[in-house]
């Protein structure tokens, strides 16, 4: 490769762009970019406006803006499976989790508006602090038993977390008495719509999570020891590590962060629907996962990645609506995009070489 | 060729009848290394013909070259007479060679009377109808009848032990009309009343006229069993016997022979002998009393000093390794105890063993120890790191500065200490994951097979920078399937026969023709 790099930088310097380009275009998340641009640039030819961004009462309104909120839940959830993904697990009960943990941060916060003298005042069950506590801390529950199923039962993770996805949602069904559950309670709806310094709010929970990830890949081993257990568990055992205690609390993270999707999307839609809410959002964050150039397979992970792949979907969804798919093909056309995406990550279809380039094959 | 040629007159069985399969200068290499060279093999109807030969030495390669999963690349198969090259295990099944494998990989929720036929169930209408139950499990009944076993083919497999598991395979294998029965070590996990049954049933398929290849690492049931033996060595074929006429110290001679770098490495070694400091000296560092686990090592008492190398002698399957493995905490001792500078420890994890200052250099290298995406520093930290615990991370300047010191001081080739460890080549992934319990300044090493599969250059190395450490205090438990090599290095060792200890011999008791005899389990002083 160095050889072969230095023979191309005498050759010409053109070859020597060439060489760096292929560097570039090797780099793991070049093609998640890659697919990001070409659906930004569809819609910036296709829809008029697409890019703008205005001010309005303070907060940043346009359709990037909108993007981006609206796949902070999947950013989210895309985060969590990263790690589960990493280590050979899934997670298949994240859209449970989330109906979970909304439900119940609906049920405890509940509320009434009180007009006293003439100022209307929100009311809170309990304190909106006790009650999305109680709601991540279910969250926090239900991963500790898909740990406890995986790390300490051995059960594949497939089947160990089908369990609380079904389980899970008939859970928060019986909470909610198959019922829609309103919240009238102003606070927790800034969780969801709110803006900070112009930004939506649910977006520096995503930042904020990207962050505390990012700080413990850094400045903890915990990067390592993940990778080294999706890539060879009974090495990793061998090595010292404690790989049952690692899957544990790959889990547990897996359901915090899908709790806090939970929240995240009953504030916006100012409600619990335990039938609806997170419904196959597992499904797009292993779609996101793959997507940002995580291999199912385990071992080596890519928050960004993820964090990318979220958005690529999440865009796709907005330009199929934008451009007027009539909803019937509006799926079909996603998973001919995704597929295509996929195609492109395959090692098998790279080997074809369709995409060779001229002069390279000395 | 020639060789196979020659030999062919020495032992035909009592009939002179054709051979059931023959196999010709069989050769077979997996990038460029040599795994099978010139392999004759003659298998009659009628007899039980053992394969031997140490780890390495061909055995499954050959097995999965007569199975179909490997082609040769050169040589012939002979199945009566006739020239096959089977291209698939299903294909070598339909020309009537059945293998019955080491792990029973049948169906345990299924019936017994469906995992017979399974794939093949016999079906009402003249083949085309619904499956025929009653005829399946009358003919299952009678299949097994026929292996003298009368159990309820109804009922799950699973609900059966091991050994008639073993038997349902058997009788799958041969129901497919099948004229030759390989047979895999499916002895490895049977006890000894299991084994009897199974050579019951090996007798009668025998005397029916099957031939069977008969594979496994026990000397006993060699013997118990065999008409014939055929040795293989480092992927040659070392000759073919009738049992009655091998002594099993020849037989073991022939297994290990005389390595080909005896001369290189050995005297390099032979070195380090004379300056390891007398063995007794060292105070105990690992003591272990009656350590044991059912179906791994018979309760063996031995002490580990420090300063000290401690071998642990005998053939594949002896239970050299699950020694070390129990001694490390990998797997649980069912029995014994073991102590630490005399404070009584539990190694319930690899990571207690590690925390008592233990390091596990593991003989299978792929599956135990390279993490091959990581690179070769993060490979070389990890025990490191792990033992350090999640929070305390090894800061990065430090973490290079191991690495590259270990791959300066064990000269391991590498672009770069970024470079991931799986692009390297054996013998360097051998000294960084050498390296990685280097790094934890261990107090005692064990090395299971350090030197397998390198060239000669690095395993001197490899031995060079460990026998130093040694002579600084660091116990070794040394574990090696070439004989010599162990019996050079040890200052103590122990044989190890058939998961039984054997005694245990200061250096210079036992030599290269007097360690055999040991492991044979032939009289000699007084190792009986």
């Amino acid at each position: 490769m160095n050889s072969k790099l230095v023979s191309d930088r005498n050759q010409s310097s053109t070859a020597f762009a060439a060489g760096r380009l292929r560097r570039v275009l090797h780099h793991p998340l070049s093609r998640p970019l890659g697919a990001l641009a070409v659906l930004l640039l569809i819609d910036f030819f296709m829809i008029p406006g697409f890019f703008r961004i205005e001010m309005k009462d303070g907060h940043l309104y346009g359709s990037v803006i909108d993007i981006v909120n609206r796949a902070a839940p999947l950013m989210l959830a895309a985060l969590g499976m990263t790690l589960v993904i990493a280590t050979r697990g899934i997670d298949i009960s994240v859209g449970a989790v989330v109906a979970i943990s909304g439900t119940i941060a609906a049920m405890l916060i509940g509320g009434t508006m009180v007009v006293n003298n003439g100022v209307p005042e929100y009311v809170s069950n309990i304190p909106m602090g006790w009650a999305l506590a109680a709601a991540l801390g279910v969250a926090l529950l239900c991963g500790a038993w898909n740990g406890l199923l995986v790390a300490t039962l051995g059960l594949q993770p497939i089947i160990a977390t089908l369990i609380l996805m079904v389980a899970g949602r008939g859970l928060a069904q019986l909470l909610t008495d198959g019922q829609i559950i309103t919240v009238y309670y102003k606070p927790f709806f800034y969780l969801g719509s709110g803006y900070l310094w112009g930004l939506p709010f649910s977006l520096f929970i995503v930042a904020g999570m990207f962050v505390v990830l990012a700080l413990l890949m850094r400045k903890t081993a915990l990067g390592l020891f993940i990778q080294s257990v999706g890539i060879n568990p009974v090495a990793s055992r061998l090595a010292g590590i404690r790989t049952a205690a690692l899957i544990f609390f790959v889990y547990i993270f897996c359901s915090l962060c899908a709790g806090l999707a939970g929240l995240m999307i009953s504030a916006n839609i100012k409600s619990a629907d335990a039938n609806n809410a997170g419904l196959l959002l597992e499904l797009d964050a292993i779609l996101a996962v793959t997507l940002g150039g995580t291999s199912l397979a385990g071992g080596k992970f890519s928050l960004v990645g993820s964090v990318i792949g979220a958005l690529i979907i999440q865009a796709l969804t907005y330009t199929i609506y934008s451009l007027g798919v009539p909803p019937e093909v509006n799926m079909v056309v996603k998973s001919v995009v995704v597929f295509l995406v996929c195609l492109s990550q395959s090692p098998e279809f790279r080997r074809l070489r369709l995409f060779k380039p001229a002069g390279s094959g000395n | 060729m020639s060789n196979a040629t020659s030999e062919r007159s020495a032992t035909t069985p009592a009939g002179g009848a054709e051979p059931a399969l023959e196999l010709i200068g069989i050769h077979k290499s997996f990038t460029g290394v040599k795994a099978l060279s010139d392999v004759g093999l003659r298998l009659y109807p009628g007899e039980v013909h053992t394969l031997m030969g140490q780890n390495g030495a061909g055995k499954s390669t050959l097995i999965k070259v007569l199975t179909g999963v490997y082609t040769p690349d050169d040589g012939h198969i002979l199945l009566r007479g006739r020239a096959i090259s089977p291209g698939s295990t299903l294909e070598a099944q339909q020309l009537g060679i059945s293998t019955v494998y080491q792990e029973v990989n049948l169906c345990p929720n299924l019936t017994v009377a469906e995992n017979i036929f399974i794939g093949r169930y016999p079906r009402k209408w003249g083949g085309v109808g619904p499956i025929d139950w009653a005829t399946m499990q009358r003919r299952a009944t009678k299949l097994l009848a026929r292996l003298d076993l009368h159990i309820d083919v109804q009922k799950p497999l699973s609900v059966y032990p091991l050994a008639i598991q073993q038997m349902v395979a058997i009788s799958r294998a041969v129901s497919v009309s099948a004229s030759v029965l390989i047979l895999d070590e499916p002895t490895s996990s049977l006890d000894e009343a299991e084994v009897q049954l199974l050579f019951k049933v090996l007798r009668s398929l025998r005397d029916e006229g099957m031939a069977i290849l008969f594979v496994t690492h026990f000397l006993d049931q060699t013997y118990e069993i065999s008409d014939r033996i055929t040795v293989l060595r480092n992927g040659v074929r070392e000759g073919e016997y009738a049992a009655s006429e091998l002594s099993r110290l020849d037989l073991v001679n022939k297994m290990v022979g005389v390595p080909v770098d005896a001369t290189a490495a050995g005297e390099a070694l032979a070195d380090n002998a004379d300056i390891t400091p007398a063995a007794n000296d060292g105070e105990v560092f690992l003591e272990a009393r009656a350590l044991g686990r059912k179906g791994a090592l018979a309760p063996q008492d031995f002490d580990l000093r420090a300063g000290e190398v401690f071998g642990l002698c005998g053939l594949l399957g002896s239970g050299r390794t699950e020694t070390a493995r129990l001694l490390f905490g990998a797997d649980k001792a069912d029995s014994g105890e073991i102590s630490i500078k005399g404070k009584p420890v539990k190694f319930t994890t690899p990571r207690d063993a590690i925390a008592a200052g233990i390091g596990f250099c593991s003989e299978d290298r792929k599956k135990e120890g390279a993490i091959l995406d990581l690179s070769v520093r993060e490979n070389i930290i990890l025990a490191l790191q792990a033992r350090n615990g999640l929070l305390h991370v090894i800061p990065r300047k430090r973490q290079q500065q191991i690495a590259a010191d270990y791959v300066k001081w064990l000269g391991i080739k590498t672009a770069d200490i970024e470079t991931p460890i799986g692009l390297l080549s054996g013998g360097n992934q051998q000294k960084a994951l050498l390296a990685r319990w280097l790094a934890t300044d261990p107090h005692m090493l064990i090395l299971d097979e350090p030197t397998r599969g390198i060239d000669v250059r690095a395993k001197q190395e490899i031995m060079d920078y460990v026998m130093a450490l040694c002579r600084k205090g660091m116990s070794i438990l040394f574990i090696s399937s070439e004989i010599p090599e162990v019996l050079r290095c040890s200052d103590r060792m122990l044989v190890l026969r058939d998961r039984h200890g054997c005694g245990e011999y200061l250096r210079g008791e036992l030599d290269d023709a007097s360690v055999l005899q040991v492991i044979a389990g032939e009289n000699v002083g007084e190792a009986a």
